[in-house]
């Protein structure tokens, strides 16, 4: 066996780069998110004042930051469910029918998923424009009067945001789904085939229990996802407007910590967001808890 | 045995399943479609109806794109930070991978949970404090070295890239070592090969599969980023990145009506994420199952 001394050395040497770049960029990052949360700073300036927990209960009594945390939440539910719904049934239904043009579809379906959401946030704009926009010019063949205002009404536009959400989650989730489906043993269907049981109900008993262990990772990563994707998508799409009705939470952090240059006030928002988020997963964990499957 | 027959019932099913897949397809392919379309139009067409097929190719809209609208410094910017920063992490993360996921040492544990804590913390969490990390560097550097350095410096954009990257990437690599049969080692030490030798001859060119997968998802993250780049790039005369070039030509585009010049951009964009998927949509689509979450 080689000596200690050298096995040490090439440990070091390896790991070092890493962890030196892994503290920098993301551990004393973190650790400032919550250490400015409690100082009241305008960033640029020297002066930092500490607060304490003066910057939460400003924060809790903000209505925009409510908001904000309704937009978020309703996004999150929105999004997850229809995107996870829809992906599990084509899924489904591309891994158990035998179809034409299979592989087609499993391509075309993962194409938003490498387009940058800026150019998606583009094209979706394009297609809600209320003037010259497609979905409007289809619109009006039918109701030529109804002019609808997909991002510039107060009461719609969280929805077109959600749509176009959607749009770009839901093949790379049925991609994934599709992996664990076809790993399911074919012979367990065509048993519940000779029994009678319906596609229904074969989706729901053999289906999902067997991928269960697959969605709820899913799910949880999905969830925490989203809430940095409608950061994204808001940034670039609608920047919060119009009048705070697509403010999420991060782009309502950083508006303050740029725009406002309230660094200390928008650290408290990132520290919500953070347990926020935690909380969240492990809510999940919690809730999807089923004993695992074996067969 | 007998085939199950055809029914009426059954192919009415078929074909609603096919419906079904087809209109999926189309509100994907059609919008992207559209975009291509729209990059050879005259801005005179853009007034019309958005269905209407191009009067013929106007290339003059890359041409202005490019020069005047300042595509092409972004698109070499593009591809500076990309294959910087993609060079930076599998230089720093394949050794890291290597050891955390092969060796036990003091700490190893440790490191392991560490890294692994990191696939939670989101980018768009710490921009903030990377900022203000920066802008503090920049104090320093221009009493040292008489100017700025770290702000609007594309090669610290791909550090930050790089690092933020790493949990993820190491995660992935891991899980692969890890499935590795030691005998590889243990032949090698016999035959008198040094660890390095041992890692770099041995281990990594197995490791081909997943180095290519690692690429793929990070050459596909870090092209299309943009609110790291639109933080860290803050001269709004200085070099951006393409999708920072291209959100404030989004921005811009209602005052100017340079929709041409707009959609231009988007091609330029979209264009070698899409060549690149369709080369590789089978690697990427099985690729993601084997690290089954993305940030």
């Amino acid at each position: 066996m080689k000596n200690q001394k050298g096995r040490g050395r090439f440990i070091a040497i390896c790991l070092t780069p890493a962890i030196v770049l892994f503290f920098i960029f993301m551990v004393i990052p973190t650790i400032n998110v919550f250490r400015m949360s409690l100082y009241k700073w305008g960033g640029y300036s020297a002066n930092k004042q500490f607060v304490g927990l003066d910057n939460f209960v400003t924060l809790f009594g903000d209505a925009k930051f409510c908001q904000s945390f309704q937009n978020t939440l309703l996004l999150i539910v929105v999004v997850t469910l229809i995107t996870i719904g829809f992906a599990l049934l084509f899924a489904a239904i591309l891994t158990r029918e035998k179809l034409h043009g299979q592989n087609f579809f499993r391509v075309v379906f993962y194409i938003p998923n490498i387009l940058s959401v800026v150019i998606i946030s583009a094209i979706f704009s394009a297609i809600y424009d209320p003037n010259r926009g497609m979905l409007n010019s289809i619109l009006m063949l039918f109701n030529p009067e109804n002019k609808v205002l997909w991002l510039g009404d107060q009461k719609i536009v969280i929805f077109s945001l959600a749509a176009a959400m959607i749009w770009q989650a839901i093949g790379y989730y049925m991609v994934m789904y599709m992996a664990s489906m076809s790993a399911v043993d074919s012979s367990l269907y065509e048993c519940a085939d000779l029994e009678g049981a319906s596609r229904l109900t074969q989706f729901f008993s053999i289906t999902i229990p067997l991928i269960w262990t697959n969605i709820r990772t899913t799910l949880t990563f999905f969830v925490i996802s989203s809430i940095n994707l409608s950061f994204l998508f808001v940034k670039a799409m609608t920047s919060g407007g119009p009048d705070g009705s697509t403010e999420v939470f991060l782009s309502y952090m950083y508006k303050q910590a740029y725009t406002n240059s309230s660094y200390g006030y928008g650290m408290a928002i990132g520290v919500v967001v953070f347990l926020f988020s935690f909380a969240l997963s492990a809510i999940i964990n919690l809730a999807t808890k089923r004993e695992p499957l074996e067969i | 045995m007998e085939t199950k027959k055809t029914t009426g019932g059954e192919r009415l099913y078929k074909a609603f399943i096919y419906v079904c897949l087809s209109i999926l397809a189309i509100t994907i392919i059609v919008p992207v479609a559209w975009v291509f379309m729209a990059s050879v139009k005259e801005n005179s067409e853009f007034m019309g109806n958005p269905w209407a097929l191009p009067a013929g190719f106007h290339w003059q809209n890359f041409t202005d794109a490019w020069v005047k609208a300042r595509m092409g410094e972004y698109f070499f910017n593009s591809v500076v930070v990309t294959a910087l920063a993609l060079v930076i992490l599998l230089v720093v993360a394949l050794p890291a991978a290597y050891v955390l996921a092969r060796y036990r040492f003091r700490g190893s544990k440790l490191w392991n949970i560490m890294f692994m804590g990191g696939l939670f913390i989101n980018v768009n969490y710490i921009v903030v404090p990377i900022f203000l990390m920066f802008v503090e560097g920049d104090k320093v550097a221009r009493s040292v070295l008489g100017h700025s350095f770290f702000l609007n410096n594309i090669v610290v954009v791909a550090l930050v890239y790089a690092a933020t990257a790493l949990p993820f990437t190491i995660y992935l690599l891991s899980g692969y070592f890890a499935t590795l049969p030691m005998a590889y080692e243990e032949a090698a030490y016999v035959d008198g090969a040094s660890y390095f030798t041992t890692m770099i001859r041995i281990i990594m060119p197995m490791a081909k599969p997943s180095i290519i997968t690692v690429i793929l998802f990070n050459f596909l993250s870090f092209w299309n980023e943009y609110i790291i780049a639109m933080t860290l790039l803050t001269d709004p005369n200085g070099g951006k990145t393409l999708p920072v070039g291209l959100m404030n030509l989004m921005k811009a585009q209602n005052a100017a009506a340079q929709y041409g010049q707009l959609y231009a951009g988007l091609v330029m964009v979209m264009l070698p994420t899409l060549i690149l998927y369709i080369c590789v949509q089978k690697k990427l689509t099985q690729g993601m199952t084997l690290g089954g979450l993305k940030g």
